[in-house]
C-alpha cells in the first residue's frame, strides 16, 4: 500500500503544497451482542481508503476516498491541496505554523505492531456468542433482572504511513474487549450494574484479555446487586469524604484531565464543539493542579493498555509525557502543528479515527500514577464517608471545570468500616479544587489499565481510544447526593 | 435505476436463493470547513460508500458491510457474513424483511450543495465572521450528501437521496460566547451573515456575566435546548425497545405532558431533511407521539413490532438492534398541529412570549447532558453560549453558565409549559422545533460548584 500513499502525496505535492502526507487504513471491526437467552446481533466490518493532507501556506486541506487505485490517490492529493488553497480564502486564514513552524521530528522508516497471545479475530464467532450467552444467561437468572446484556468488539487496524519528509511506517493494532450490564426495573425507576466498567474494558491486546475479565463468574454478583439497589436507600445530600473506585477515577481522570490538557483545546481549536480548557499555557510549570499525590503522565508505551502504539499518525514515535508532577501542572498533548505553535516538543499524540479522517490531538494513555494506599486502607481510615464505583453518568463544561458523576453503586462508610449500599449516587465538583482535596491513592497493586472506547471530539466527528490507569483514591469534602 | 440500486441487485445475485436477504448501499460526500479564532484551521473532504448486507438462514442473522463495490469485494462480503451466520445460534425474534410497500416522494435533496466547493463553503464561513467585528469565531460549514440504493430478496427496492448544509458557530467576546446555527437541504438557503449576526448579539449581550445563585428558575428554552428535551424523551421514552424493557416512563393513553404541545416525527414534511424510508426498507410516514398532551404512540422497528403485534413505524437505524427505533425528523408545536401538517403554531410574538418572564432565565443551548435514569428522565448538563436573565419581560444580561439536574419529562409536564415561541427551526437536522417558556427549571451549580 506504499505506493498508493506515495502517489497521495506525490499527488498533493504537484498541485502546490509545501508539506503533503498520507495514509491508507484498513479496518476490520466485529461486534457480538447477547440479551437475555440469546444473541441480539452479529455484525463485521471492513473499510479501506486512503486520506491525504496538504500544507500550502500555513493553510491545510485533507481529502479521502476508499478507492485505494494509485491514481484516485493522487487525485485525492491534488484535492487536498486544493482544499488547503480554500482555506486560505478567509482572511488571515491558517494558524501560523508553515512548515518551519511544525514541531521537528526526525522521518522515520519502520514496521511496528502490538502484541498478543490470541488474536481477537482469531476466535470464532461462536465462542465469543457463548461466552456473552453464559454471562446474560446467569445474570438473567437472578429474580428481579429484567434486562441481561454482553457484547464483545473486536477492532483490527492496518495503517500505511507516507510523508513528504521521508515518513514510511506501516502498523497493525489488534484491540478488543468486552462488557455486560443486569438491569432491575422498579416501579419509579431503573438500576444497572455493570462489569468490568459501564464501557467494559479494553485494550491493544488479544482476546486473552476478553477470557481474563472471567464475565461468567461475576455476572451473578452483579444482578445481585442491581436488584438489591432498588431497594437501597438513596445516597444522601451533602459534602462527604468520597472513595472512588478505580474504574470511576479512571473517567474522572479522561474527563477532568485529559481533556483539559489537549493542546489544540487550550489553543481554541475546538472552542465551538468540544470545548476550550480552563487552563493557560502561561501556566505551565506553575499552576497546581491538584494535591501532591497527583501524579499523571500520558504514555502511549505501556503495553496492552488501549491507548498505546507506535507510531501516531504523524509518524511521530509513541512516548511518555509527564503532564503533572506532584500536583503541579507541566505538560500537555500535543501533535505537531499544535507543538510547533505552542513552542512544545512533538508529542506524538495525534490520531485519525480511520483513513476518512484528519489526524488530531487525542489522548494515549492518560494515567494517573499509583500511591502507597490501599482500597481497604482508605475505608478503614475513613470515619464517615461514602465508596462509590463503577460510573453511570457523566457530564462536564466546555472548559472542563465543572462536572458531575454518578455512579452505579454506592456504600456509606462509617467508623471506618463499609455499611449500606446506596443507590444514585452522584458527586459533583471544580476540577483543581477536586484533585486538591486528594489525600490517599491505591498502590501498584491496584493500578488497572481501564480502557475507554468512545472518546467523542472533532467535526466531523471520530471516535477515539484511549486508556487510563488508576487506583481507588479517597477525597476529602466532596459534594455528594446531587438530585433532580 | 441507479447504481446504489445497481449494486444491490448484483449483491442479492451473489447471495442467491440460500437465503433471506438486505442490502443497503449509500454513496456520497462530506465536506467540513472548520474554523476557530477567526481562520479556517480544519478543511476536510471525504468520498463515502458503504456497503450493508443482512442475511439470514435458517433463523441465523448475521450482518457484515464495507465500503467496495467491485465484484470481489461483494463476494467477500456476503461470504463473510453467510459465515458468521452458521456460526451464531438461531434468532427467534427475527421479524422477517421489510414488505414491498411504497415509499412517499420524499426528496430533500439539492444537487448543487451535492457539488458545493471548498470555496462556497469558506464564503459562508467569512460572512459569518464579518458579522462579528472585534470577536473571534469558532465553528464550521458542512456540506453532505447521501444517494442510497435498497433491496431485499422479498422484492422491496428503493432509492432515495438527501443532501444538507449547515454553519454552525460561535463568536467570543472576552469570556462570553454567543452562538448561531441554520441548517438547510440547500447551501443557498444558508445565510452565513445572519447566523453571525445572532451569535454577535448573544456574545455581546452575555460580556458582563453575573453569578446567579443555583436554584429553580422559570426559563425561555430556545430551539437547541429543546431538541435536546425531545431527543431524550423520544430515545428513552417513546422508543418502543426501552418501553418494552419497562425502562420508559411513556403510558399510551395517558396525559403526560402539557396540553399545549404535540409531539410527532415526518420525513415527508418539506422541512425534513433526510430520506423517506428507514435502515429496513420500511417507508417512513408521519407518526403522532404526543397530541394535546397525551401519549398516543411509540417508534418501531420490525423487530419490536413484531413483539407488539403491530407494525414497523419506519425508525429502524442502522446497528440499531440494542438500542431500538429513533426518529430523526421531529416536530413539536402546538397542540392540534401534529394532525394539520402546517407550521407549528405559537401563542403571540417572540417578543410577548419574553415579555411574559418576570424574572428568570433565557437559555440559548446545553451542553454535555447526560441522562442519569431513562425512566425518571433525570437529565443532568450544563448551558452554553449564551444564558441571559429576563426581568421585567426584558433581556437584561449575560449570567454566568449553570449545572442542571432536571426531569425533562417533569419539565414539559401537564401546566408546565408557559408559553410556545414562534420561532421554531430545524436543529441538528433532526428537530424541528420552537422555543419554550417553561415554568420551572433545576439549576443545581454554578461556575463554582
Amino acid at each position: 500500500m506504499f505506493d498508493v500513499t506515495e502517489a497521495a502525496v506525490e499527488g498533493a505535492l504537484a498541485a502546490g503544497a509545501s508539506y503533503a502526507d498520507a495514509r491508507v487504513v484498513l479496518t476490520r471491526t466485529q461486534l457480538v451482542t447477547a440479551r437475555d437467552e440469546t444473541v441480539e446481533s452479529v455484525s463485521q466490518g471492513e473499510a479501506i481508503g486512503v486520506g491525504a493532507r496538504a500544507l500550502i501556506g500555513s493553510s491545510w486541506g485533507f481529502f479521502a476516498t476508499p478507492e485505494t487505485s494509485t491514481a484516485a490517490a493522487r487525485r485525492a492529493g491534488e484535492r487536498a491541496a486544493e482544499i488547503a488553497h480554500a482555506s486560505a480564502l478567509v482572511a488571515g486564514s491558517g494558524r501560523g505554523p508553515a512548515l518551519a513552524g511544525l514541531a521537528e521530528v526526525s522521518p522515520v522508516v519502520a514496521h511496528w505492531e502490538s502484541s498478543y497471545e490470541v488474536h481477537p479475530l482469531e476466535v470464532s464467532l461462536s465462542e465469543k456468542a457463548d461466552l456473552l450467552l453464559e454471562a446474560t444467561t446467569t445474570m438473567r437468572s437472578v429474580a428481579g433482572i429484567s434486562l441481561a446484556e454482553a457484547d464483545a468488539t473486536v477492532w483490527d487496524t492496518e495503517k500505511w504511513f507516507v510523508s513528504s519528509e521521508g515518513h514510511r511506517i506501516s502498523q497493525r493494532l489488534a484491540e478488543c474487549g468486552a462488557s455486560m450490564t443486569a438491569t432491575a426495573v422498579g416501579d419509579s425507576e431503573t438500576q444497572r450494574r455493570s462489569y468490568p466498567g459501564i464501557r467494559g474494558q479494553y485494550g491493544t491486546q488479544g482476546w486473552e484479555l476478553v477470557r481474563g475479565i472471567d464475565l461468567g463468574g461475576n455476572a451473578g454478583r452483579i444482578a445481585e446487586e442491581a436488584v438489591a439497589l432498588l431497594h437501597a436507600p438513596p445516597c444522601p445530600a451533602g459534602t462527604a469524604d468520597l472513595i472512588l473506585g478505580s474504574e470511576q477515577l479512571a473517567l474522572q481522570i479522561h474527563e477532568s484531565v485529559g481533556h483539559a490538557i489537549e493542546l489544540d483545546r487550550i489553543l481554541g481549536w475546538e472552542a465551538a464543539f468540544a470545548g476550550t480548557s480552563f487552563l493557560d499555557l502561561s501556566q505551565l510549570g506553575r499552576f497546581r493542579y491538584g494535591s501532591e499525590l497527583m501524579n499523571v503522565t500520558a504514555d502511549a508505551t505501556l503495553p496492552g493498555a488501549l491507548g498505546s502504539f507506535g507510531y501516531d499518525d504523524e509518524g511521530t514515535p509513541a512516548q511518555r509525557v509527564d503532564i503533572v508532577r506532584d500536583g503541579v501542572w507541566v505538560g500537555v498533548l500535543s501533535g505537531r502543528d499544535s507543538a510547533g505553535l505552542a513552542g512544545v516538543p512533538a508529542g506524538g499524540m495525534v490520531r485519525a479515527d480511520g483513513f476518512n479522517r484528519l489526524p488530531m490531538v487525542r489522548m494515549t494513555n492518560v494515567a494517573l500514577l499509583p500511591g502507597d494506599s490501599s482500597l481497604e486502607e482508605m475505608i478503614a481510615e475513613t470515619d464517615d464517608g461514602i465508596f462509590m464505583d463503577t460510573n453511570r453518568s457523566w457530564s462536564i463544561d466546555d472548559q472542563r471545570l465543572n462536572f458531575q458523576f454518578g455512579c452505579e453503586i454506592a456504600w456509606e462508610i462509617k467508623g471506618g468500616r463499609r455499611g449500606r449500599m446506596l443507590r444514585n449516587p452522584t458527586y459533583t465538583g471544580i476540577t483543581p479544587e477536586f484533585w486538591g482535596s486528594l489525600d490517599r491513592l491505591g498502590g501498584p497493586g491496584e493500578w488497572a489499565f481501564w480502557g475507554t472506547p468512545n472518546c467523542g471530539k472533532g467535526q466531523p466527528s471520530q471516535v477515539g481510544h484511549t486508556g487510563h490507569p488508576a487506583v481507588p483514591a479517597r477525597f476529602r469534602g466532596v459534594r455528594v447526593g446531587v438530585a433532580g | 435505476m441507479s447504481a446504489e440500486l445497481a449494486v444491490c441487485d448484483r449483491a442479492l445475485e451473489i447471495v442467491g436463493p440460500s437465503g433471506a436477504a438486505e442490502v443497503r448501499v449509500s454513496t456520497g460526500r462530506r465536506s467540513l470547513t472548520r474554523f476557530a479564532n477567526s481562520l479556517i484551521h480544519q478543511n476536510v473532504a471525504e468520498e463515502k460508500c458503504s456497503v450493508t448486507l443482512t442475511l439470514i438462514a435458517d433463523g441465523r442473522l448475521a450482518r457484515a458491510s464495507t465500503n467496495r463495490v467491485d465484484d470481489d469485494a461483494l463476494r467477500a462480503l456476503v461470504e463473510r457474513t453467510r459465515e458468521a451466520a452458521r456460526l451464531r445460534p438461531p434468532d427467534p425474534d427475527w421479524p422477517g424483511l421489510a414488505p414491498r410497500a411504497p415509499v412517499a416522494p420524499v426528496d430533500h435533496y439539492d444537487r448543487a450543495t451535492d457539488e458545493a466547493s471548498p470555496r462556497q463553503r469558506a464564503e459562508v464561513v467569512a460572512a459569518f465572521l464579518a458579522a462579528g467585528a472585534g470577536m473571534s469565531g469558532a465553528g464550521y460549514c458542512q456540506t453532505t450528501s447521501e444517494v442510497t440504493g435498497f433491496a431485499n430478496t422479498d422484492g422491496q427496492r428503493l432509492a432515495g437521496r438527501s443532501t444538507q448544509a449547515t454553519i454552525d458557530g460561535i463568536l467570543r467576546l472576552g469570556s462570553a460566547d454567543g452562538s448561531g446555527a441554520q441548517t438547510a437541504v440547500d447551501l443557498a438557503s444558508l445565510d452565513g451573515a445572519g447566523a453571525g449576526e445572532a451569535a454577535a448579539s448573544r456574545a455581546a449581550l452575555g460580556a458582563e456575566a453575573i453569578e446567579l445563585p443555583p436554584g429553580r428558575y422559570e426559563v425561555i428554552l430556545e430551539p437547541a435546548c429543546v431538541a435536546d428535551i425531545c431527543q431524550f424523551l423520544v430515545g428513552y421514552g417513546f422508543n418502543a425497545k426501552m418501553h418494552a424493557d419497562g425502562r420508559s416512563f411513556v403510558h399510551v393513553g395517558e396525559a403526560q405532558f402539557d396540553a399545549a404541545v404535540s409531539l410527532w416525527d415526518d420525513a415527508t414534511d418539506d422541512r425534513a431533511v433526510g430520506l423517506g424510508f428507514d435502515a429496513e426498507g420500511t417507508p417512513k410516514r408521519r407518526m403522532p407521539m404526543v397530541e394535546a398532551g397525551v401519549s398516543v404512540g411509540l417508534v418501531h422497528d420490525r423487530r419490536t413490532a413484531a413483539k407488539a403485534g403491530t407494525t414497523s413505524t419506519g425508525h429502524a437505524i442502522g446497528g440499531g438492534e440494542r438500542f431500538g427505533a429513533y426518529p430523526t425528523n421531529l416536530f413539536l408545536g402546538a397542540a392540534g398541529d401534529a394532525g394539520s401538517g402546517g407550521a407549528p403554531a405559537s401563542r403571540g410574538s417572540r417578543d410577548e412570549v419574553v415579555g411574559a418572564v418576570t424574572r428568570g432565565l433565557l437559555v440559548t443551548d446545553f451542553w454535555y447532558t447526560r441522562i442519569l435514569d431513562p425512566k425518571t428522565q433525570v437529565v443532568t448538563g450544563l448551558t452554553r453560549n449564551g444564558l441571559f436573565l429576563v426581568e421585567d419581560g426584558q433581556v437584561t444580561r449575560g449570567v454566568r453558565n449553570l449545572r442542571f439536574t432536571q426531569s425533562y419529562a417533569g419539565a414539559v409536564a401537564p401546566g408546565h409549559i408557559k408559553a410556545i415561541a414562534p420561532d421554531a427551526r430545524l436543529v441538528n437536522s433532526s428537530a424541528f422545533v420552537p422555543s419554550l417558556h417553561l415554568a420551572s427549571w433545576n439549576f443545581t451549580g454554578g461556575a463554582r460548584g
